[in-house]
């Protein structure tokens, strides 16, 4: 089963910690994701640019709207994301508490739906 | 079948449906994979003992009959719906190939069920209510008027759970050691939970729901029999001291009377002693938390002759202990009206006022009816007014608004 660990906390705090911090930081998730590739738990990752980077855009009456920042305004951000597979959410809640975004910000660990036609194939 | 047979068995089938239903429904959940296709299963397999067994011929094993006829049943079923929809097919399949089922598994699964309902993903009102239905077997409408809200609401709050639990694939299994502690503490806090709505109920008519209390306990019983360890006996030993106290709390009109007003000699020794017993099983682990700590202040209490007769100092020695495993103003609030015991009520009203100036409990009722007790005892009638008015401006049980109203009356 796939679970979707999404990375929230406050974006503009990253800008304001030292530089030992952040290379550590960074550092920290180089390992984690090296030993959940090891461990076959890794499926896809990303880091995401800061929301003022984002565009909303929704279709009304099929006219297309187009408006700068994200979806919602929130006092934590979206980050990034690892997509993980996991036996079951034990095992994802397991994964995602060492994620090291977990100890500033919080992580959402979304269980990823399937498609009919997934379904029959398990 | 005779009437009078026919009789007699119907009296067998509810006796093991009594002892043994949640035991039973406990292993289809594990052997089906979903809850409500084992709730279908253990329906069945009883509606089947009640055809099929007979005077002198009960299985020597109900439980496991039940079991292996619910899995019967259940695949039967899932058969019949495989006409129609293949992907149930492959699920009927595997559950043909399954192995008989161990003795040990099967007193595990009940710990399974009870940590799959006290699961943390799952929101608390949700933990009680499904926690209450499928370990403790109440009804629907019992959960709801157990916390004054209706069916539909307790009914929505189960059906989102279980939908949870598949989607998300919540495992249906123990925790392992590394979560334990922190599973457990779900679990017991779950179990607390229900026993503090059944003890002081948080709003309604009386002051108490035994029925409710009566649940959390057989809760704590199962739990301490399936996982012994020490903050399980401790909250089971705190339990059962509060109860002991049930029948003194209340007066013959159903007002609320305080614990330095009570009528001992109402007190359950039976339960009492139960409870101390427990206390000591744990404190002799060295492994103990904040449930024994606070059992072993209910155990002082329980064993003391009067209000005067009690080893305040011992009390406020526990407290302190507690403040260090559990640092809440709550504690906090309760070690200083201990305190007022020992050394008087300004030394306990001086520790009340820096916990409401800190800002933590302005909100608290308990916090402004004990503030107004001290103000009371030091002759302070202006402040002890003021005091009783917020706390009954802040608490909505009929019987401790009388109390207060009661309170207000005497100093006014």
């Amino acid at each position: 089963m796939k679970y979707l660990c999404l990375i929230y906390s406050d974006e503009t705090l990253w800008p304001k910690l030292p530089k030992a911090e952040t290379d550590a930081m960074m550092s920290e998730y180089m390992s984690f994701s090296a030993d959940i590739q090891k461990s076959g738990h890794f499926v896809a990752a990303n880091r995401l640019q800061p929301t003022p980077a984002a565009t909303t855009i929704r279709i009304r009456n099929g006219k297309l709207s187009t408006t700068d920042g994200p979806f919602a305004e929130t006092k934590e951000q979206l980050g990034g994301y690892y997509l993980v597979e996991a036996r079951d959410l034990n095992e994802a809640i397991q994964i995602a508490a060492r994620i090291p975004g977990a100890r500033i910000g919080s992580i959402e660990v979304r269980p990823i739906a399937l498609t009919p036609a997934a379904a029959d194939q398990r | 079948m005779t009437n009078e047979g026919g009789d007699r068995i119907r009296a067998v089938v509810e006796e093991v449906y009594r002892t043994d239903s949640r035991r039973v429904l406990a292993t289809l959940i594990r052997l089906l994979g979903d809850f409500d296709l084992a709730e279908e299963a253990l329906h069945d397999a009883f509606a089947a003992a009640l055809e099929q067994w007979s005077p002198g011929q009960v299985p020597s094993n109900p439980r496991a009959w039940l079991v292996s006829t619910g899995r019967f049943k259940a695949i039967d079923s899932l058969r019949r719906r495989a006409r129609f929809d293949r992907s149930q097919a492959e699920l009927v399949a595997q559950l043909d190939h399954q192995p008989a089922v161990p003795e040990e598994e099967v007193s595990d699964d009940q710990l399974r069920l009870i940590f799959t309902c006290c699961h943390p993903a799952l929101p608390p009102d949700a933990q009680m209510a499904l926690t209450l239905r499928e370990v403790c077997g109440l009804t629907t409408e019992e959960i709801a008027s157990a916390f004054l809200t209706g069916p539909p609401t307790v009914a929505q709050r189960i059906v989102r759970a279980k939908a949870k639990i598949r989607d998300a694939k919540i495992p249906y299994q123990l925790p392992s050691v590394a979560e334990l502690p922190a599973r457990l503490d779900t679990v017991l806090h779950v179990i607390y939970l229900v026993f503090n709505e059944g003890y002081s109920a948080s709003a309604g008519v009386t002051v108490t729901r035994a029925d409710l209390s009566g649940e959390a306990i057989r809760l704590g019983r199962l739990l301490a029999e399936l996982l012994p360890e020490p903050e399980v006996i401790g909250l089971l030993a705190l339990m059962l001291l509060h109860e002991s106290r049930r029948a003194a709390r209340t007066s013959p009109s159903g007002d609320l009377v305080l614990l330095d007003g009570q009528d001992r000699s109402l007190w359950n020794r039976a339960l009492a002693t139960e409870g101390a017993r427990l206390v000591e099983t744990s404190l002799s682990s060295q492994r103990f938390g904040a449930y024994t700590i606070q059992a072993a202040i209910a155990a002082v209490h329980a064993q003391s002759p009067s209000p005067a007769g009690t080893d305040w100092n011992e009390i406020v020695g526990l407290y302190d202990l507690l403040l260090q495993a559990d640092p809440s103003p709550v504690v906090a609030l309760n070690r200083a009206t201990a305190v007022a015991m020992r050394d008087g009520p300004a030394a306990g009203l001086e520790l009340i006022d820096t916990i409401l100036r800190d800002g933590h409990l302005e909100d608290y009722h308990l916090a402004h009816s004990a503030r107004a007790e001290l103000c009371r005892r030091l002759g302070r009638r202006t402040d002890a007014e003021a005091a009783y008015r917020k706390a009954l401006a802040l608490t909505k049980q009929q019987p401790e608004r009388r109390f207060l109203e009661r309170r207000l009356a005497e100093i006014c």
